[in-house]
């Protein structure tokens, strides 16, 4: 059991909106990470360097917030390898076939009153809390 | 070079905005999807903070803007219908959400750690975009309704 927590989570949220609010007024995109990846993987000009800046600044920061707080990278869980490589494979085809993430539908999309953001949500969280549902009943 | 600083910025933001969040953390993500179980509503807080900040200013700021601060237009998604691939893509990537505890931003975040499972999950996930590039235009056209 983890513990409960609201302001972290909430000030989490705030600076993340202003990172995506940041690339909305400075460069006029939608901040949708697996949107600026598949931009990256499938390159049109003049498209690639802001992505690729993009996710550079996500990797350093990871990179420097992991030593300031460690605590926040706790990475392991109870799947096994078979389990990860299953679930990357369905995001990476289901942010494709569904045009987005929990970045671009959930903050972005639902932000902008996006009809297909408020469908897409409620049914990528669906669907995630029955597998984790599934699972934790297989595990235990 | 200024907005090559901003975007650079916006990322690190990004980072470490899910960082405090908690969204690095896959085990909290997880207790955050287990609403049929011992749900752990921490990480609904990251959504409301996330979307207060981002909807107004989209609503008030960028109104004011008639372009882009470093570019020529803004670039905003033209779709408005909701069809079948758009509900069967976020099943598939909620499934997936579930079973790994990562969506994309957090395991591009953890990427430095050099975690297997962490590395695992971001090359599975770049193959399976690849993927669903392949498959896409076998998808019958009559299922999208956004042309």
């Amino acid at each position: 059991m983890q513990d409960f927590e609201i302001i972290k989570p909430l000030l989490g949220g705030m600076v993340i909106g202003l990172s995506a609010a940041l690339l909305m007024l400075a460069r006029g995109r939608i901040a949708g990470i697996s949107g600026i990846i598949e931009g990256v993987l499938r390159p049109k000009s003049g498209e690639i360097a802001w992505r690729v800046l993009f996710l550079c600044g996500i990797i350093c920061g990871g990179l420097i917030f992991s030593f300031i707080m460690p605590e926040r990278f706790v990475v392991e869980i109870n799947r096994t390898t078979w389990m990860v490589a299953l679930a990357g494979l369905l995001v990476g085809i289901g942010t494709h076939i569904g045009c987005g993430c929990t970045s671009g539908h959930g903050i972005c999309g639902i932000s902008r009153f996006s009809v297909r953001s408020l469908v897409a949500v409620p049914t990528f969280m669906l669907t995630g809390a029955t597998v984790v549902w599934v699972v934790n009943l297989y595990i235990a | 070079m200024r907005t090559f600083i901003y975007t650079f910025i916006s990322g690190f933001l990004f980072a470490l905005g899910l960082a405090i969040a908690g969204m690095t953390m896959p085990s909290k993500v997880i207790a955050f999807l287990d609403i049929f179980g011992q749900w752990d509503i921490s990480l609904i807080f990251v959504m409301a903070g996330a979307i207060s900040v981002y909807s107004l200013i989209f609503h008030f700021v960028k109104p004011k803007l008639k372009t882009p601060l470093c570019d020529s237009e803004f670039k905003l998604p033209t779709r408005t219908k909701i069809d079948l691939p758009l509900v069967i893509g976020a099943a598939l990537f909620g499934a997936g959400w579930g079973l790994g505890g990562f969506c994309p931003g957090p395991a591009i975040t953890s990427l430095s750690l050099m975690n297997p499972a962490v590395l695992v999950f971001v090359v599975t996930m770049l193959v399976g975009m690849y993927i669903g590039m392949y498959l896409q235009p076998m998808i019958p056209k009559t299922l999208y309704r956004n042309d």
